[in-house]
């Protein structure tokens, strides 16, 4: 029997395909070709490396679903290493998730939980709780605590509309594996603390999904206003921040068509008022 | 110490194709057809839980007849073998034909090194980009794979139901008319065991029907369910009231 070991490029499927295991796809390749794993290859110790990071993410929640965005640039030391990395991705059709950190690692993180939902889904023909979404990106994050500890930390932040709630659910993760829950609104990255202190001020109970857009927006100008890593929508190259909303519908990407106006008014605005809209004062 | 009887190689394969084939033919039947808008899976099944049918990956889907615990194995390596190749590569180099090799070769060795083979025929369908693309390859209990065009049927009638779809079936139906041809011919087909030769009227709630659907993004397989399926029938939704049952 030809042995299909090697990343399944042999022809035929040998007894680690067959075998009845968990409906887990990290699990499987942990078992068989653990070097896929995003944390699969240690680093000599007391090594570190120079890598590429991701910066700011944001997430609200709005009546009836979630909205995240990110900013779109990657920066190595002082350089910027790219200036429309993506950085917010769908994890499945009703969720998605944000990174911040290493790129190299988180984007490949994501990728693995993507492909770890839709397998679930697959071999048990039902989707995951959102709950039992969280709990996997928690569990693969937990891998990498080893590389995390030598500077090559991933931090995502996931989000999700949930049938049960009737409304869209925020998880932050720290580099042990941690999870927590969110409510309102939430942000991670280097320029995470500016964009939170912009939501604070412009989040209410019951605002669209419009509104959330374009506060998603406000506070990620305010982000690469005060935070060097953080980059701002670079309209002469037409470079604008990824926009993901998630309601009953599913996942959505805000296309370009209806994120540019949103972005070129809230650029506007700032050219009267550079710190943005003012919140009301009591007394 | 007694001699074993001798049994020529022969006998043995010949022996262990019958049994497979008794196997496969207890189960009710399966057809798989080409329509304009991509490849319909129709399968006589009463569970709703028990499939016959999934999605192996974007373009690809598999169906199956026989003993369900080995098609279901067979289906899980399937999965396992196309999001390993798809997250090591990328989407669009898991194609059918490769994953129709890997079970070719994974049952040829079961049906040649094992005391009992897999009692399980499967169809491994892939939709392409166009009717012309559009990929059938037909797997046997022994690892003998067929590339077909158009059709398939498996299972207990499959000669009947393929002798019939050679005549009637043409290139371009629509889904509504691939679904009542595939349902009435699954209901002309004799039940085992009931030596009934009459022909019945299958319910929605006696069907599982998915498509992998060209115009659909990125992952093309849906299952047709509950209102839409009875309004391509053309009867009343009955889906609701009926208990599930191990499938057939």
């Amino acid at each position: 029997m030809t042995n299909g070991r090697r990343s399944g490029l042999g022809v035929s499927l040998s007894q680690a395909y067959l075998q009845p295991g968990s409906s887990s796809f990290a699990e499987f390749l942990a078992m068989h070709d653990p070097s896929l794993l995003p944390a699969g290859r240690p680093l000599p110790p007391g090594t570190t490396v120079d890598a590429v990071h991701g910066t700011t993410i944001v997430s609200l929640t709005y009546a009836g679903g979630v909205v995240m965005a990110g900013d779109r640039r990657a920066t190595m030391g002082n350089v910027i290493a790219q200036r429309d990395i993506e950085k917010v991705f769908p994890a499945d059709e009703s969720s998605c998730v944000g990174i911040a950190g290493t790129a190299g690692l988180a984007v490949e993180m994501v990728k693995l939980f993507q492909v770890e939902l839709e397998h679930y889904e697959k071999i048990e023909g039902a989707q995951l709780s959102v709950d039992g979404k969280a709990n996997r990106l928690a569990t693969l994050i937990r891998g990498n605590l080893g590389m995390a500890m030598q500077g090559l930390a991933v931090v995502p932040m996931f989000a999700g509309y949930d049938p049960e709630t009737g409304g869209g659910r925020i998880f932050s993760y720290d580099v042990t594996g941690g999870r927590y829950e969110e409510h309102r609104h939430h942000s991670v990255g280097s320029g995470s603390m500016f964009a939170r202190g912009a939501i604070k001020k412009l989040w209410r109970e019951d605002i669209t999904s419009a509104e959330a857009i374009s506060i998603a927006v406000e506070s990620l100008y305010d982000a690469a206003d005060d935070d060097a890593g953080t980059g701002g929508p670079d309209l002469a190259r037409g470079i604008l921040p990824v926009v993901a909303v998630v309601d009953s519908d599913g996942y959505r990407r805000v296309p370009e068509s209806e994120l540019e106006p949103v972005v070129r008014a809230v650029v506007a605005a700032r050219q009267t008022r550079p710190d943005g809209p003012v919140a009301p004062v009591t007394g | 110490m007694s001699m074993p009887f001798y049994v020529s190689p022969e006998q043995v394969i010949r022996d262990k194709a019958d049994y497979a084939r008794k196997g496969i033919a207890r189960g009710r039947s399966v057809i798989v057809l080409q329509y304009s808008g991509g490849l319909l899976f129709v399968a006589e099944n009463r569970s709703r839980a028990l499939h016959k049918i999934s999605e192996i990956y974007d373009r690809i889907a598999f169906a199956a007849v026989g003993k369900y615990n080995e098609f279901e194995n067979l289906r899980v390596a399937g999965v396992r073998l196309a999001d390993l190749r798809g997250y090591s590569y990328d989407r669009r180099d898991v194609t059918g034909r490769s994953l129709a090799n890997a079970y070719a070769q994974t049952l040829g060795t079961i049906f040649t090194e094992t005391q009992k083979p897999y009692e399980v025929e499967i169809v491994v369908a892939e939709v392409g980009e166009s009717t012309h693309d559009d990929q059938l390859y037909r797997l046997t209990f022994d690892g003998s794979v067929g590339d077909e065009h158009g059709f398939v049927a498996m299972g207990g009638s499959a000669d009947a139901i393929s002798e019939k779809l050679r005549e009637r079936w043409t290139e371009g139906l629509d889904l509504g008319d691939a679904v009542r041809l595939a349902v009435e011919l699954l209901g002309s087909a004799p039940v085992n065991g009931t030596g009934s030769e009459e022909s019945r009227v299958l319910t929605p709630a006696q069907l599982e029907v998915a498509v992998l659907d060209r115009a659909r993004p990125r992952r093309k397989f849906s299952r047709i369910t509950g209102p839409r399926l009875a309004e391509l029938l053309g009867v009343d939704d009955d889906s609701d009231d009926e208990p599930d049952e191990s499938p057939g």
